[in-house]
């Protein structure tokens, strides 16, 4: 395992649908131990992007270049699990493949929703249930982490816990990580780089530079008004899934013990 | 009792041990209307097997799964909806084998027994096959349990871990054709989605996990096949059917009469 090193690339990625261009020569390279983020207006190609990026879908033009034998880790948009397949949490995370229990009851507390291993999944809430998706994922080891909108459905507090988390996943795993997200501010604080999608890619780079870049102002900025920068803070303690908060030290001891 | 009636029975649970557990993913893949269009179109493969002289069971699995992969196949380049295509494909392949039954010279086949079963008919060699045909199915279920739940689960997320879904789905469908052509002689081809559906709806009320719903449903399907002979022998009543009526009150009792509590 090697910092920084390549994971995934697509170069000169183009896709068009029904004579409709939908992607137009994307460049993008995500590498270990980088949180990489994928914003843009509705209908910009993020999810035909990452689609693209995990082989589900075939680009009209360019091509992806993965690390042999990379191991994805995939949260996608919007999974919604029909209460008619009887399944709990823990049958849940073994679709995935084969596990131990501790090892599934370590992912659970890494993600701090080891209370519902018993729960029937279609039954968690929204933010439980992206946690247990990021649980399903590094069970498998991740070299990369691939996250759809993985905040979607949950209320805004949970949204920066969640941000953190994944941060702290990516720490401790040394995995890459690609997300798409809408929630501009939260998502901005917390990647290494961002990537501004409109079809084509209009800026990327570190987001302190790309939230005072002219075109993601022209494209995202004006609509959430001038003034707001991006969302930059240290915490000092943090919430688990109820809210409750904890300080730092103390979750630390939570997970490690 | 007769030796017609215990072939029909053993050939009747073991129609209800292979649909039970293949029934809990058409539901949860919520393919029922699918497993119509493949039954449905089931009489056409008898017809053309009797028109080419090959084997009819041959025939039927190959139209079957010829139905099936034309399906897939038009969803992706069709703006009509899925139930809509479905529709189509069901009931234009069961007319479509009508007509072409009615166009074979001397032929007098029992309508009804391809329509509605006739279990009370099932030969010594027809029961073999039909256990050999259920075997294969639970062999082949079992193999790919694991991936066919991923798949349920979410496609997308099955291929990126690894899971061949082509491959599972065209394994799937064939299972499907497999049981059509198993339970034909029991329900005919209008009541065979009823096999596949109704006990896995009662299994869901009692089941925490999918294994014990399929499990549970190949049950429920076993005590209809039973109840439903019993019916048929008492008031001389079409055993198909009866089997059907009683899987039906099952569902109901279980759904409607024992109050609101649900075990999930």
């Amino acid at each position: 395992m090697r910092a920084n090193e390549l994971l995934l690339s697509g170069s000169d990625l183009s896709f068009s649908r029904g004579g409709q261009l939908l992607l137009d020569k994307v460049e993008i390279a995500i590498h270990r131990d980088e949180i990489i983020t994928v914003i843009g207006p509705n209908g910009a190609g993020k999810t035909t992007l990452v689609r693209i990026l995990l082989g589900l879908l075939k680009p009209s033009q360019g091509s992806v270049i993965s690390e042999l034998g990379l191991k994805i880790g995939y949260v996608p948009q919007r999974l919604q699990m029909d209460p008619v397949l009887p399944m709990s949490v823990e049958r849940f995370l073994k679709t995935a493949g084969r596990f131990s229990a501790q090892a599934m009851r370590e992912a659970l507390l890494e993600v701090g929703a080891d209370r519902v291993l018993d729960c029937p999944i279609s039954e968690v809430s929204g933010g439980e249930f992206q946690r247990i998706m990021l649980a399903r994922a590094i069970l498998r080891k991740p070299d990369l982490l691939i996250l759809d909108e993985p905040t979607q459905g949950v209320d805004l507090g949970g949204q920066a816990e969640l941000y953190q988390l994944i941060s702290r996943l990516r720490d401790r795993y040394h995995c890459g990580v690609l997300m798409v997200s809408h929630d501009l501010h939260l998502v901005m604080a917390a990647s290494d780089s961002v990537l501004c999608l409109n079809q084509h890619v209009c800026c990327s780079g570190r987001p302190e530079a790309i939230s005072q870049h002219p075109e993601y102002l022209r494209l995202i900025g004006d609509t959430v008004g001038p003034g707001l920068a991006v969302y930059s803070h240290e915490h000092d303690h943090s919430h688990d899934i109820h809210g409750n908060i904890h300080n730092l030290d103390e979750s630390k001891e939570e997970e490690h013990g | 009792m007769d030796d017609f009636i215990w072939r029909a029975l053993i050939a009747g649970l073991v129609v209800a041990a292979v649909a039970g557990p293949l029934g809990t993913f058409v539901v949860w893949r919520r393919m029922a209307y699918f497993g119509d269009s493949l039954s449905h179109s089931a009489l056409l493969g008898i017809a053309l097997g009797i028109l080419t002289g090959v084997n009819t069971t041959l025939s039927l699995l190959l139209v079957c799964l010829g139905i099936a992969v034309l399906v897939v196949w038009m969803e992706s380049r069709q703006r009509l909806s899925h139930d809509t295509l479905l529709g189509i494909f069901a009931h234009s392949s069961l007319s479509l084998g009508l007509v072409a039954l009615s166009l074979i010279q001397g032929l007098r086949i029992d309508l009804m027994a391809y329509l509605f079963g006739d279990i009370l008919a099932v030969t010594g060699t027809e029961l073999y096959w039909i256990m050999a045909g259920g075997a294969g199915v639970l062999l082949v279920l079992l193999m790919i349990w694991r991936p066919l739940l991923a798949l349920t689960v979410n496609e997308d997320l099955a291929q990126v871990e690894g899971v061949r879904v082509d491959l599972m789905r065209l394994l799937f469908m064939l299972l499907m054709a497999l049981v059509v052509a198993v339970a034909i002689k029991l329900v005919g081809v209008l009541l065979i989605t009823s096999l596949l559906i109704i006990p896995a709806a009662v299994a869901r009320r009692f089941s925490r996990s999918p294994e014990q719903m399929a499990l549970l449903a190949a049950l429920a399907g076993g005590v209809s096949v039973i109840g439903g002979m019993w019916v048929s022998l008492q008031w001389d009543t079409p055993t198909g059917p009866s089997i059907v009526v009683v899987a039906s009150l099952l569902f109901f009792m279980v759904n409607l009469g024992w109050g609101t509590h649900r075990v999930s």
